[in-house]
């Protein structure tokens, strides 16, 4: 039985699409903090980028695009996590006590590097993973 | 002018969206169900737009980015489900 669907005009829309969305993707993740966006909602539309692509291309190009397990992306989001944390514990104060480094980079103006950015990126990881594990899972046992 | 103008596109798109609603329920088979899906998610996409058009609030238009995403996922999605022959109650 064949997962992919034989539509050129499918096929031709996953192309261009997935990497427009991921570019979408990252823009909402870094974006986040102060503004709409954040590591959940960048991390659903990467996992829907995917699933279009897999929908289009059959679930053997999905895997390759991802180059990664997603189970694995699962676990290195979630240490990211949790790591984001220990900094705070340096400075004296309480654990998850968010930490700023501005750095000031000449042609581009101040880079804001933090704690909450690396949970954000954490977190977008863990979204990603599962629900990618959830989806490849499902698309694989339909056969 | 936008005095009318705003009214005025709130209302054709509420009542779209409304008879959009009525083909949800009554429709007689899946496919139409689906269809009216679409409908209604392209017309919020819509809803979105103007909202955004009249009150500056640029944010919104992410909003609907995603939205528009999704409801192009879905629409593949149950295309294939209804390709393969899955279970419909007609």
């Amino acid at each position: 039985m064949k997962t992919q669907m034989n539509s050129l005009i499918l096929r031709t829309t996953g192309h261009f699409l997935l990497p427009l969305l991921l570019i979408f993707s990252i823009f909402l993740l870094l974006r986040g903090h102060d503004e709409p966006g954040g590591g959940f909602i960048a991390g659903l539309v990467a996992a829907a980028a995917i699933a279009l692509y897999l929908f289009s291309m059959g679930i053997k190009s999905a895997r390759q695009v991802l180059w990664v397990d997603p189970r694995n992306l699962f676990g290195i989001g979630l240490t990211l996590a949790v790591l984001s944390g220990v900094p705070a514990i340096f400075y004296g104060q309480a654990f998850f006590t968010s930490q700023w480094w501005p750095i000031y980079l000449p042609p581009f103006g101040t880079l804001k590097l933090s704690t909450p950015l690396f949970f954000d990126i954490g977190v977008y990881l863990v979204v990603v993973g599962s629900v990618l594990t959830i989806v490849l899972t499902l698309a694989e046992a339909e056969g | 002018m936008f005095l009318i103008l705003q009214p005025l596109v709130y209302l054709i798109l509420s009542v779209s969206l409304g008879l959009g609603f009525f083909r949800l329920v009554k429709g007689p088979t899946l496919p139409d169900r689906v269809v009216a899906l679409e409908l209604i998610a392209s017309l919020t996409v819509g809803l979105i737009a103007a909202y955004t058009f009249f009150s500056g609030q640029t944010a919104f238009l992410d909003v609907a980015l995603v939205l528009a995403l999704t409801a192009f996922l879905t629409a593949i999605a149950f295309a294939r489900y209804l390709e393969k022959g899955g279970q419909r109650d007609d």
